[in-house]
Parts: C-alpha cells; structure tokens; sequence
C-alpha cells in the first residue's frame, strides 16, 4: 500500500521565488497617487527623501559595522587618537589572527556555533510538533496546550529570570543544568511565539491533503513529516532565523547558566571579559568576528529575515 | 469586511474538527490503535518543557517570593522579603531611573520609525536596500553594539564621538562618565539598536493600508498631508497602540546598557529596576538574595500588568470612539 500523496509538480526555485513576491500584500500605491508624483513639489520631496534615507541609512546603520570592520584592523595607536583616519600607520592584519589564537576567539566562536545549531534543532523540533499537534491532530487536551501557551505570552520575562535560574541549578529531579548547554537549549526552548507562528501557519494548510492521507493509511508521524513540514518551509524559514538570531544575540541567560565554566561559554559571553583584558586593537577585532555570524546569516536570508520581522509585527498586532 | 467575518465559519465547516475520529468506544486499546498515543507523544516535548521551564517557575515565582533560601534550605519568611526590598534606598533611585530610560526611549525612538517607514514606503526605488540597511544594527548581538559603543562615547577628545561633534565645533564631551548626560546615552544606543525591527514592523503595516482608502479620499479632494493625517495614520493606529505598551514593557526590563556600559554608574544614575533584581540574585558576596529578587520581579510584572491592562481598556476607548 503506498501512502504518497500526489502534490502538483513542485515550480522552480526561481519561479517559486516570483510566486511569492505576487502573493504578498504589495499595495499598487500608497499615499501618494499618480498625479501627485507628476507634481513638482513632491518629486522634489522624493528627492530630498532619498537624499535623508540614503544619508541617514547609510551613516547610521551601516557607518558604525564600517568603522568597526576598518578599525579591527588598525593599531591602538590609530584608532585612540584618529578614530575617524583610514589607517594613517597602515593595516594590522595581525590583529585578527591575534584575536582568533591568542585570546582563543576561535574556540568561544565554535561553543557559539554549536550553541546556536542545537538550539535551533531543539526549539524547530519543539514548536513544529507542538504546532501540529495543536493544529491538526487536535487531541481533546490541545485546547489546554493552546491556553496554557498562550498564557506564557503574558507573562514578562522578568519573572521568570530567578526561579528559571533556580530550577536550572537545582531542578526538582534530575542533576544540575549550570555549565551544560541543555541548561540553555531547554529554557528558550519553550517559547510561546515561536509556536504560535507555526500553529497560524499549519491552520491554513489545506485539511484535504490530511485526509487523503489518513484514507491511505499515513499515520501521524508519516503525515507530520512527509506532508505538515514539506507544506510549511516557508514559516520553518522564518522561525529557524527567529530562533538562530535570538540564540546569537542573547547574553544574559548563557552568561548566567554558563558562568561556572568558561571553556563552554560562547562568544558573546566572553567579550566583556576579552574587553577589559586585551588590548583595544584586539578587542574590536573580537568584536568584529563576533558580528560575522550574524551579519553573513543576514546577507544570504535578508528576505526571510525582513519578512519574519514584519510577520512578527503582524502576530503581535 | 465581510468577507473576514465570513471566513471562520466557512473554516469550520469545511473542516472537520480532528482528524483522530472521536467514537464512543474509549479503552485504552482502541485509543493506542487510533494514534492517541502517538499524538502524546508528539506533544510530549513540548508540554515537558513548558511545565519544566515555564509554568513551573511561575508558580515558584510566587512561592519563592515569601521564602528566605540559600537554595537548599527554605524558611517560609512572610513578606519580609518585600519589606526589605521596599526599603532599600536604591529601589527608588532605580525606579526614577528606568521612568527616565522609558521616556527618553519614546522621545528618541518612537515616532522616528514611523517617519522613516512612511517615507520608505513612498519612494519607489531602493526600497530594499533601505529596509536592508535600517535593520542591519538589529542583527549585531547587543554585546558587540554596547562594546562597540563604549569606544564610540571614549570622553576623551580623540573619541569617535568627540572628534565628529569637533567637526562641527562643539567642546568634547564626558558621555557615559557624567552622571547628566550617562542615561541618555544608553537611549541613544538602545534606540540605534531597536529602531530597525520597528521600522519593518511600521512597513508591513503600511502594506495593509487599503489603496482604496487613498482614492476615496482623493476623490474627496484631500492632499498628501490630510491624506497622511486622515487615513494613513488612523490604519496605522492599532499598530502604534501595540508598539507603544510593547516598548514601555521591554524598556521597563532593560538590563544589558545599564550593566555593560556603566554598571549602573556613575553614582547610581544608571541603576535600573532589572539590574537591581540581578545584583540581588546574582552579585550578593554571601550567595544570592533569591526571595528579594522574585519578590521584586513580582512587582515590577504585577506593575507592567496592571498598567497595559488599563492601557488596553483606555486605548480600546478611544478606537471605538
């Protein structure tokens, strides 16, 4: 008996990418109208817009991770006395290497990574099946789940900063999560949002699909994984960039759960401590290879990420 | 309109409730057999973590707030806990503090989005590319920004700061090392670091601003100014309501400006409620003062609460009217 369910040929890459942008709320105009973009005052306006954003953009967003890539490698004697001068003693390479093997950045780079893949693993794993069961199978305790999840979105994170700490270290059953990353992986695992976003998702899925399914013998396994998550790349995009980012930028939670051992604490972590006992050159060398993984993740997924983040208004709203 | 309100109902009946048929028949055989078991244990992960990470600090919240533990012996202390954090003398200058970090980051960093998005989604050209480069600070981890922007605020006349106000003339200045002029400077770098996500946020409303709003009121003769002031910002009006209780609340937990930049220096103008918890719990020489800390946090979130519930209430008032 094969359980394969017949989907309509899969477009090209290229061409699914064209799909989207036609499905997306795109409005054919905005404030202003054909006629008014005629007019000479507002194109005018348009300019001087342009002229802001541009400026404005560009030495605002961008100005500062420029003078950081320029001055990782320059001298201390450079950066403290001409911050704003293109390498008035030539560039340091040196720097960077100094930065990578003598205050050991390449290692507290790699806890990062693994920090941030696991993370992604256990909280992808956790919101796609929370989500579908919530969505689709709907047992009669997914109303409580539902509740029960929502109810954490209420809650500010403040509250649970000490007794989440608390349970970490010394959890009812169990040995001790401090120094181990399950202490960080689990906690953030449990995020309401990023299940919530899935759920909305799974909810429009077409029910057909499932039920032909079901009529050919596909369990609940077999239907989460050959058909809810192949249906659902698009919103598994986004939650991985929500997760994989907020795992790279958060410092607060590892710094407390890996404070006790400092071979396993990431990056971001480390570079207050590298700050104040390196040299200045260095330490924005550090900074800048910190701000890598991030900003190469940005450049290859900006249209996911710019999405996410517009879809998280949305949820929000 | 109508077709939203349409729409569940046309869900619900083109969609059956589950696809695990419900039959009268409940032993626990037949239930294993219709994939029961299997929902559980798919569900299994989830309701594991939230009841280990979520539900259950919750509740210690509250126990532990009335509890005065080293974390292996408790004794149940009333609201002793309360009492003493009430009447530390730094719980006041902290609250003034975080009131100032609020205000200042509404003053700095809540209308300028929205002026940004507007116009970002008027101009034809580029539009990505300045979607793109606005959220680019977002995505730097806010230890590198707050590192970053200590070299920035350097108060010596070589700073980065100081050498571009010199440009202009102006004296150098003692940034984060003036008690004056230390709070906002953490506003202006926690705005540089937040106002990205908003202006997305702002942009995909304006998206789903109706154009035929636009034409309507064109017909009506209004121009581009009382076309902004009469539809555009009234759609954006839900959107604004909810950025603005959602700003208050993550600017009423700031932590990270106040304990990299300045630890709360110099001479306490930068101590804020959450740095307080966190010197409670985490610096005491004698372990942490875990029941002032919860019994804090229990405050300032009863606090943040009570005021968007009564937010919601009166901002719900004035969309109905």
């Amino acid at each position: 008996m094969t359980t394969t369910v017949r989907l309509p040929p899969r477009p090209s890459f290229r061409a699914r990418r064209k799909l989207d942008e036609s499905n997306e709320p795109e409005a054919d105009r905005g404030i202003l109208s054909v006629h008014d973009r005629r007019k000479r005052s507002v194109r005018n306006g348009q300019i001087l817009s342009h002229i802001f954003l541009f400026g404005g953009l560009v030495i605002v967003g961008l100005g500062p991770l420029l003078w950081l890539a320029k001055s990782a490698v320059s001298t201390t004697q450079d950066t403290l006395t001409q911050p704003m001068a293109l390498w008035p003693s030539g560039i340091d390479w040196a720097n960077l290497s100094q930065a990578w093997f003598d205050v050991e950045v390449g290692k507290f780079f790699f806890n990062t990574v693994a920090i941030a893949l696991g993370q992604w693993v256990i909280s992808l794993l956790i919101a796609a099946t929370a989500a579908y069961v919530m969505s689709v199978l709907r047992p009669s305790y997914a109303r409580f789940m539902e509740a029960a999840v929502l109810a954490t979105l209420f809650v500010p994170a403040v509250v649970l900063l000490v007794p989440l700490f608390v349970t970490v270290a010394r959890p009812p059953i169990g040995p001790s999560l401090l120094n181990n990353y399950l202490g960080i992986w689990l906690p953030t695992a449990a995020n309401a949002f990023n299940i919530l976003i899935i759920k909305r998702f799974f909810d429009n899925l077409p029910f057909e699909v499932f039920e032909a399914a079901r009529t050919d013998g596909a369990g609940p396994i077999r239907m989460f994984w050959s058909i809810a998550l192949p249906m659902s790349k698009p919103i598994l995009g986004v939650a991985s960039v929500f997760i994989v980012i907020a795992s790279l930028k958060d410092y607060l939670w590892p710094s407390l759960v890996l404070r006790g051992d400092v071979n396993l604490q990431p990056l971001g972590v480390r570079l207050p401590d590298i700050e104040s006992q390196t040299e200045l050159d260095v330490t924005l060398a550090s900074l800048a290879i910190s701000t890598l993984i991030p900003l190469v993740l940005f450049l290859i997924f900006q249209r996911v990420f710019l999405r996410g983040a517009g879809l998280g208004g949305a949820v929000k709203g | 309109m109508t077709v939203l309100e349409e729409r569940p109902e046309l869900q619900q009946r083109l969609r059956p409730r589950r696809v695990t048929p419900r039959k009268r028949d409940r032993s626990p055989i037949t239930w294993v057999r219709r994939g029961g078991l299997t929902t559980l244990l798919l569900a299994l992960p989830m309701i594991l973590v939230f009841a280990a990470y979520s539900w259950w600090p919750i509740l210690q919240a509250i126990w532990m707030s009335f509890q005065k533990t080293n974390l292996i012996t408790y004794q149940f202390v009333g609201i002793d806990n309360f009492i003493a954090v009430l009447n530390d003398p730094v719980l006041g200058i902290a609250v003034v503090n975080t009131l100032y970090f609020a205000v200042l980051a509404l003053i700095f960093g809540f209308p300028l989005p929205i002026l940004m998005a507007v116009l970002m989604s008027e101009v034809r050209k580029l539009k990505g590319f300045y979607s793109a480069l606005a959220y680019l600070p977002v995505i730097v981890p806010p230890v590198v920004a707050v590192l970053l922007w200590t070299v920035f605020y350097k108060a010596s006349p070589t700073g980065v700061f100081n050498t571009i106000l010199g440009w202009v003339g102006i004296p150098p200045q003692p940034w984060i090392q003036d008690a004056t002029q230390a709070m906002p400077s953490l506003v202006l770098e926690a705005t540089w670091a937040a106002a990205g996500g908003s202006i997305i946020i702002y942009l995909a409303a304006l998206l789903a601003v109706p154009p035929e709003l636009y034409d309507a009121a064109e017909v009506d003769g209004a121009g581009i100014w009382r076309k902004i002031w009469h539809v555009t910002l009234p759609q954006l009006r839900g959107v604004i309501f909810v950025m603005l209780i959602l700003q208050v609340i993550a600017t009423a937990q700031v932590f990270l400006e106040p304990y990299l930049f300045t630890s709360g220096g110099p001479n306490n103008s930068t101590v804020t409620v959450l740095l307080l918890i966190f010197r409670y719990a985490f610096e005491g020489s004698l372990g942490g003062k875990y029941g002032q800390a919860t019994a804090l946090s229990l405050m300032l979130a009863i606090f943040l609460a009570l005021a968007s519930f009564v937010y919601f209430k009166v901002t719900q008032k004035w969309s109905t009217n």
